[in-house]
């Protein structure tokens, strides 16, 4: 498949003995997400047999049943968790996991800490669309102040996450921020995420319009996809602006790239030594 | 050509918790993750020597012990024997990933040590409060494999039946024992290669393409290549179809639910295991499970000595229930005493069998203290 494109590519790694059509809305952007994902693997040449799946539950979590890997479709919030077991068990197989912004830093908050902090050596691709997409549109930790959702009726009031900074904190070995407007540019931060040895994050700008645009001012999905090529600035660009003119801008790039190997390795390593190995 | 010498048995004194680890590895476990809680830790602490020493073996400290089970449910999809082991407060923690291995049908094996309860409880006391929890803990109906141990070699054989019976069913399995067994140090057995059976999940034979992961078998067992093998197939803890897939039509979600129960109830002969003492003339008999059953297996003696026709069925196995085990015994005996570490959960289950058929006396206590032989005693000798 040397030179296949776009849709023909996808094609090829799409489940053909899946029921389709998916359960995606019109416009939303975690199709584009999948659509960078495959490019991605397909980028790096890795064989379907060596790439496992993860994913959280969630309008994200169903992006898995969709393609021809090794996929597991786990419990909310705790798709790093299968996923540790997996590398530990296999470190040779390329374990990518995809969570929303409430499966990943709600439900999931301890986990993906600790995912970072213990430096596994897995890809986390976090769908942030600041809104619980799958349960109707519920205020999620990445809601921003005063936006309207199912729950914060009034607006939110409560203040958000950074996701890249709070993996950053955690000590993530690749921490990278980009939008499925810019998917020339996902596209190569998931590729070097999935090449990084230890814990990658790769924190995705993705539009609700069904959950979230309609109640907060956008008239169509088009309108969504605007605001983030708008919004979604490269990070030097987003620290030359003052403070108090960044309003909606989010600064996106790569804020972490070390070479930290992952647990898995430290642990095999120290297992040959264990078992008279040099 | 010489006969080989028969290998002599190797006799150690050990925590019931190390027993436990023993016998895991002997059934092929090379995977622990988990979180410490008394009274369990021991065999967390144990396993994070030995595992790096075994080749391919692994182990995990996770944060919590949602991530230790979550973790072990990975492992196991990737073809590990896999073990974690808690008491109660995480137990309960671990109750919708148990319902998730039962409806993936992924092998796995929970030790949990129980301590007195509710909540934090009684950290380092024994109690037998978790039996129904084993049960019914997590939401949804599906059958489960719960078993028990009384003393520190049962710990042994009975973990290495637990992986056996989860590998054999595709199962996640539950293993109670009480604060008392856990940290009772005895001399016991570590039985030869040769000596017990060791049964590892069955692996498909026929090509990727023509492979359906949930798919209905002779045995209702569908077979479980390992991630990463060539086999590429969905897993979801959603319903799902025989290829793995998300289904909410009726008669695909009724033969899934269906499957799973049949799988292991038409079983029940291989997964009911039982101890019978003196049963077969008794006029009175115990029904116990865990250290009460030690408690109980002397009392029995004790009664036979002063001429009570006394018996003891002893369970290994809590759930399914062992009805048929159950109702043999009440052929003969005219009272069934029921002697827990609880207010009745497994006397419940003695009742519902007996249907008003002969007297059910229980003994229940709950101050974080063993039932005595003299206790039991005193009720046998009087009914
Ligand atoms: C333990 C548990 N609590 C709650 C839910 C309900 N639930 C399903 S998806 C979801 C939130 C999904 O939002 P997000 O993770 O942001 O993903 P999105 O749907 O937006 O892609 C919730 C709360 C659940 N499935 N399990
Ligand atoms: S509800 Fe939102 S996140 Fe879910 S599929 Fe629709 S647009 Fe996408």
């Amino acid at each position: 498949m040397a030179d296949i494109k776009g849709t023909q590519l996808i094609h090829e790694y799409l489940r053909h003995n899946k029921k389709f059509p998916h359960v995606f809305c019109s416009g939303c952007g975690h199709g584009i997400v999948l659509g960078s994902l495959i490019r991605s693997i397909h980028g790096l040449g890795l064989s379907k047999d060596d790439v496992c799946i993860v994913a959280g539950i969630g309008c994200s979590g169903r992006l898995a049943a969709y393609v021809d890997f090794n996929t597991v479709h786990t419990c909310h919030g705790r798709a790093l968790t299968f996923a540790t077991g997996i590398k530990m068990a296999k470190p040779g197989m390329h374990v990518i996991v995809v969570m929303g912004d409430g499966d990943s830093m709600a439900i999931g908050g301890n986990h993906l800490i600790h995912a970072a902090r213990r430096n596994i050596g897995v890809t986390a691709l976090i769908l942030n669309n600041n809104i619980y997409g799958m349960t109707g549109g519920q205020c999620s930790p990445t809601t921003p102040a005063g936006a309207n959702t199912q729950t914060t009726p009034m607006g939110q009031m409560e203040q958000s996450f950074d996701c890249a900074k709070l993996c950053t904190a955690a000590g993530a070995n690749y921490v990278a921020r980009g939008s499925v407007f810019h998917v020339k540019r996902l596209d190569s931060m998931i590729m070097e995420g999935i090449m990084n040895p230890g814990f990658g994050v790769v924190e995705i700008m993705t539009p609700c319009f069904t959950q979230y645009g309609r109640k907060n001012g956008f008239k169509s999905p088009v309108d969504m996809f605007h605001a983030l090529k708008k919004n979604v600035i490269q990070s030097d660009r987003f620290d030359a602006i003052p403070e108090e003119e960044r309003g909606e801008k989010v600064p996106s790039g790569v804020f972490v790239k070390k070479d930290t190997p992952g647990l898995e390795e430290k642990f095999y390593e120290m297992a040959a030594r264990c078992q008279g190995g040099s | 050509m010489a006969r080989p010498k028969k290998k002599k048995n190797k006799e150690i004194f050990a925590l019931g918790n190390e027993a436990v680890v023993e016998g895991a590895l002997l059934a092929g476990c090379d995977f622990y993750a988990g979180y410490p809680i008394t009274p369990s830790s021991e065999i967390m602490e144990i396993m994070a020597q030995r595992l790096p020493k075994i080749p391919n073996g692994s182990f995990v400290q996770m944060e919590d012990e949602i991530g230790g089970l979550g973790a072990v449910i990975g492992a196991s999809l990737a073809g590990r024997k896999a073990l974690t082991a808690t008491s109660g407060p995480g137990f309960s923690l671990m109750q919708e990933h148990i319902g998730y291995g039962c409806i993936t049908e992924t092998p796995l094996v929970i030790v949990n040590v129980m301590r007195g309860g509710p909540s934090t409880g009684l950290p380092t006391s024994p109690a037998q409060g978790d039996v129904q929890q084993a049960r019914w803990g997590t939401h949804g109906d599906h059958s489960i494999i719960v078993l028990s141990a009384s003393n520190v070699q049962e710990c042994l054989e009975m973990t290495i039946e637990a992986f056996n019976l989860a590998e054999k069913y595709r199962t996640p399995v539950i293993l109670l024992i009480d604060e008392i067994t856990a940290h009772t140090r005895e001399k016991i057995t570590i039985p030869n290669e040769d000596e017990f059976e060791v049964f590892n999940r069955t692996l498909p034979t026929m090509p990727p393409e023509w492979y359906k992961p949930y798919e209905e078998t002779v045995r209702g067992v569908p077979p479980m290549p390992a991630i990463g093998s060539g086999y590429r197939f969905h897993v979801t803890g959603l319903t799902h179809d025989v290829n793995g897939f998300p289904t909410s039509r009726p008669d695909e979600v009724r033969e899934l639910n269906e499957r799973l129960f049949r799988k292991i109830d038409q079983f029940l002969h291989d997964v009911q295991i039982v101890e019978e003492i003196d049963t077969e003339d008794a006029e009175v008999a115990v029904i116990a499970y865990g250290t009460v059953a030690r408690s109980a297996e002397l009392a029995v003696k004790q009664a036979r000595d002063l001429g009570v026709k006394a018996g003891l069925l002893k369970l290994k196995t809590l759930f399914p229930y062992p009805r048929k085990a159950t109702e043999k015994l009440m052929y003969r005996a005219k009272t069934i005493i029921v002697p827990e570490m609880n207010m009745g959960q497994i006397s419940r289950e003695v009742k519902r069998v007996n249907n008003g058929q002969v007297s059910v006396r229980t003994i229940n206590k709950v101050d974080g203290q063993i039932i005595t032989p003299a206790e039991i005693l005193k009720v046998l000798t009087r009914v």
